[in-house]
């Protein structure tokens, strides 16, 4: 079986406070450092996992990105990844999320994918909306916030994320699954797995390589147009329970109130 | 192989080349390479998860526990990297290896991978002929056997080479066959080869590959420890144990060359644990100011202990900028002399006083740390359910081996001294210039526009105290002549002062690099290495006048005191403004600020 998985690179959320650039009124992306998304992290896991529990497959990385991704793909390649694909144009600087997943539907389209694992956002963005359109482009049914995927025969059933629990839902491949976040423990590179993340296959595109049309995407091709930028307002004050013997069951009554308990 | 060729500075540079200078040459932590961070932060988060949730086990010597878990480290590749390639290795160089060390936490453990990696493998890595290299690397590499180093015995410690362990060619001459006790082997437990050395005849000790489950070899009990009592420590008894003679490691009668030279980079690595369990402490202590209140406050908010926060920040910094600097000179240099085996003895013995004022001086800062440790948690500090409890019996065994604190302090002073002596360090031809200096107190005071304003004072007070440790050193050098054996107070004084210099030498280089680089932590830097040269100036000065006022002729004290003292000067700064400055950003980061 053939398992994707489409990865970012992002200013690294430990360590870098988010700005946005007053004029482009984007994310700034540059001189801070930079690290593959750690909820991709898991993302991955959750394939190289299904990967190992089907046996006879193998799990891709695919990205858009800057140049500077190549560190992120390296990063997935020593997470237990098998190989690399990233594209790398200048024309696809400014991109939205419409050609974000063109571009990546491109590739999975040569690929002929059996599964194409998305977490369901990126920590950076947090648009969510690039899956969906890999799956409208790629004609693709799409199986959304899964905390557990399996694979039986042509289908692949996962356990769905609810508000009150999960829901069991399937589908026939190929299909695009988008990973609820905090499902599946990172797995952290080995030694080894960074030695041998060298020797691993790690192919880099263009747009013309993609024949895919400079105008479609980047900022020329973008449909999504930031327009205004601002504060959010400031949350308002939360409840303190002082501790006079029955604190524990307010704080329950509180949770269960919304429902999180 | 990584890339991480800086210019390498030669052995005991620091003390004859200005910060200004050595800040372009040294390594530091932050030049890293990418694949150096990966595989440092992969095995700080092995440890993470498969070792210190297996604490307990391991402090109770659960059978089983600590060798499956170093077996585990192999399964990752981390005892694979001095190994060279052909051999089933990384060869990823000692550089790697000592900030994986830094990173193993658990003492109990990283003495264990320590036995294993460095002084139970390293000695076939140099000295293994062909055939031995091909027998026990790959195995060693992978952990599928697990080492040890067999040199301590009841009678010799200190003076290890005073070993009564023999070894005698049998008459067919295809053994050796080995009699002799050995005593506190690390490892011993679980061994499957140790690198053991014997005497052959009246001769210097030879070394031995010898595998343990050799008809002969047998081993004592557990010895009951104050620390780091996971450990495997026993006797290793030899009776009558036939030892092949093709097991023979290095050539005869020399294991001194390989005991001494293993020692000096388990030293080194030694020194990068012990930053490692100086950062940990920190991390702890740090954490529970913020969660303990007294009188209404939480315990950071206390003067006191904000002192000593920022106190075991700055001296861990400088330790750990010594430690890596010398880890990157030691591997520079034994890449450039290859696979010649005397060439890389050479290039580690170029840098025997670097190991061993590193080792000093993470022993030390590491001991600091966890008193301090202790005594931030108060009386839960004294309970063992709280870690830093263990953190300080296990720190205390640091001080003790791989040549006890003493021992390197005469290793340091002793080998400067010959260096000096057989022409190899110019501090004969630089004395009278200094002694000039220092007479007519006028000191060069040159750190200009290339150190930065904030760190010039500081700069121009460390150059000012090497000025004065060269002075001293030689004058009293000269004066005591072949007899300094005798005067070992003297000596250690001398290894006091090049321990500080050399480790706010390394301080003041790196936050001078992190300036001319832009770092954006290089406000903490410059903060940590002038408290860490505020620290070590009271104590260079305390030791520079105990030296003066024992080994100075009676009527020339005054005189000689005068001289030196204000020379040296001072190096003024608000060092109670300073720390808390850097305790609020220790308090922040919940630890090791950087
Ligand atoms: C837990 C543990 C694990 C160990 N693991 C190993 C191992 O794996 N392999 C191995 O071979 N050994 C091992 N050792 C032995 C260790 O290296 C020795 O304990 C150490 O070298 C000191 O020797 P000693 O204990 O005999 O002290 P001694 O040599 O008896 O020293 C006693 C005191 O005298 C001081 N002293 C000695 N000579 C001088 C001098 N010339 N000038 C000034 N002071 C001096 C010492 O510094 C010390 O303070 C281990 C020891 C322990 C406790």
């Amino acid at each position: 079986m053939k398992i994707y998985v489409c990865v970012k690179q992002i200013p690294d959320p430990n360590t870098v406070v988010s700005k946005l650039d007053p004029n482009t009124k984007r994310l700034v992306r540059s001189g801070v450092s930079l690290v593959l998304d750690p909820g991709d992290e898991s993302t991955i896991s959750a394939a190289i996992k299904l990967r190992d529990t089907v046996g006879n497959s193998e799990v891709v990385a695919v990205s858009m990105g800057p140049a500077s991704a190549q560190e992120a793909m390296r990063r997935a390649l020593a997470m237990g990844v098998d190989r690399a694909i990233l594209v790398t144009d200048p024309a696809l600087a400014g991109s939205d999320a419409l050609g974000t997943a063109r571009v990546l539907a491109a590739i999975l389209q040569k690929e002929s994918p059996d599964l194409v694992f998305c977490s369901t956002e990126s920590t950076d963005g947090y648009t969510g909306m690039v899956p969906g359109g890999i799956a409208e482009f790629l004609n693709l049914p799409q199986l959304t916030f899964a905390r557990e995927i399996n694979v039986e025969g042509a289908k692949a059933i996962i356990k769905r994320v609810t508000l009150t629990g999960y829901q069991t839902v399937e589908c026939p491949l190929p299909a695009v699954v988008t990973i609820a976040s905090g499902s599946f423990e990172a797995i952290y590179p080995t030694m080894k797995g960074i030695m041998s993340a060298k020797k691993k296959p790690f192919t880099q595109l263009t747009l013309a390589d993609l024949a895919i049309d400079p105008s479609q995407v980047g900022e020329a091709g973008a449909r999504e147009h930031v327009a205004t930028i601002g504060k959010a307002e400031a949350r308002a004050a939360g409840q303190i329970i002082k501790d006079d013997g029955n604190s524990a069951q307010a704080i329950a009554d509180f949770l269960q109130r919304y429902q999180l308990l | 192989m990584t890339t991480t060729m800086k210019p390498t500075e030669s052995g005991t540079a620091f003390l004859t080349t200005t910060v200004s200078e050595s800040a372009d040459k040294i390594f530091t932590l932050e030049q890293r390479d990418e694949e150096q961070r990966w595989i440092q932060e992969s095995s700080a988060t092995f440890i993470q998860r498969e070792v210190l949730p297996l604490t307990e086990a391991i402090d109770h010597q659960e059978p089983g526990v600590l060798p499956k878990l170093v077996k585990k480290a192999g399964e990752q590749g981390l005892l694979m990297i001095d190994v060279p390639e052909e051999y089933g290795g990384a060869e990823l160089g000692l550089l790697t290896s000592s900030l994986v060390g830094s990173e193993l936490r658990e003492a109990s453990f990283s003495v264990a991978f320590g036995a294993h990696t460095t002084i139970g493998t390293l000695p076939i890595v140099f000295y293994g002929n062909e055939e031995q290299k091909q027998k026990y690397l790959p195995k060693l590499a992978s952990g599928e056997w697990i080492a040890a180093y067999a040199l301590t015995e009841p009678g010799v410690g200190s003076d290890a080479m005073g070993l009564t362990t023999h070894a005698k060619l049998s008459e067919d001459g295809k053994y050796y066959i080995l009699n002799g006790t050995k005593q506190w082997i690390s490892n011993a437990g679980f061994a499957d080869v140790m690198i053991a050395f014997a005497r052959i005849g009246n001769e210097k000790p030879s070394a031995f590959i010898v595998e343990a489950h050799w008809p002969g070899v047998s081993t004592g009990a557990e010895e009951r420890k104050m620390g780091i009592k996971g450990s495997s420590t026993r006797q290793v008894y030899f009776e009558d144990t036939k030892v092949p003679v093709e097991n023979l490691l290095g050539e005869i009668h020399k294991g001194y060359k390989i005991a001494f030279n293993i020692l000096n980079i388990g030293r080194l690595k030694l020194g990068a644990g012990t930053v490692g369990g100086a950062r940990a402490a920190l991390g702890m202590a740090a954490a529970y100011t913020t969660e303990r209140k007294a009188f209404g406050k939480f315990i950071s908010e206390f003067g006191m202990i904000q002192k000593k926060l920022a106190r075991v920040a700055a001296e861990t910094y400088a330790a750990e900028s010594e430690v890596f600097r010398t880890a990157a000179n030691i591997e520079n240099a034994r890449r450039s002399a290859g696979n010649d085996t005397e060439g890389a003895f050479k290039a580690i013995e170029e840098y025997a006083i670097e190991a061993s004022l590193a080792k000093v001086h993470g022993s030390e800062v590491l001991a600091m740390a966890v008193d301090e440790g202790v005594q931030i948690f108060g009386g839960y500090g004294f309970m063992q359910e709280y870690p830093i409890e263990k953190a300080y019996r296990d720190a205390r065994i640091q001080r003790i081996f791989e040549g006890t604190n003493e021992i390197n302090r005469l290793v340091a002073s002793g080998t400067l001294f010959r260096r000096v002596l057989k022409g190899k360090l110019p501090l004969m031809s630089l004395y009278p210039a200094i002694e000039s200096r220092v007479r007519s107190g006028q000191p060069l005071n040159n750190a200009g526009e290339s150190i930065p304003a904030e760190l010039r004072d500081a700069v121009n007070a460390l150059e000012r105290a090497k000025d004065v440790t060269i002075y001293s050193a030689m004058k009293f050098a000269l004066k005591y002549m072949q007899a300094l054996e005798n005067e070992e107070e003297f000596i250690e004084y001398l290894a006091n002062l090049l321990i500080d210099l050399y480790a706010v030498d390394s301080a003041l280089a790196r936050a001078t690099q992190a300036v001319r680089r832009g770092d954006e932590n290089s406000g903490t830097h410059v903060k940590l290495a002038q408290l860490a040269t505020w620290l070590a100036f009271t104590r260079l000065r305390s030791n520079l006048d105990q030296m003066i006022m024992t080994n100075s002729a009676e009527g020339d004290v005054q005189a000689e005191l005068q001289f030196v003292r204000s020379y040296v000067g001072d190096y003024l700064l608000n060092g109670v403004a300073l720390q808390r400055e850097l305790a609020a950003v220790v308090v922040e980061k919940q630890g090791y600020p950087l």
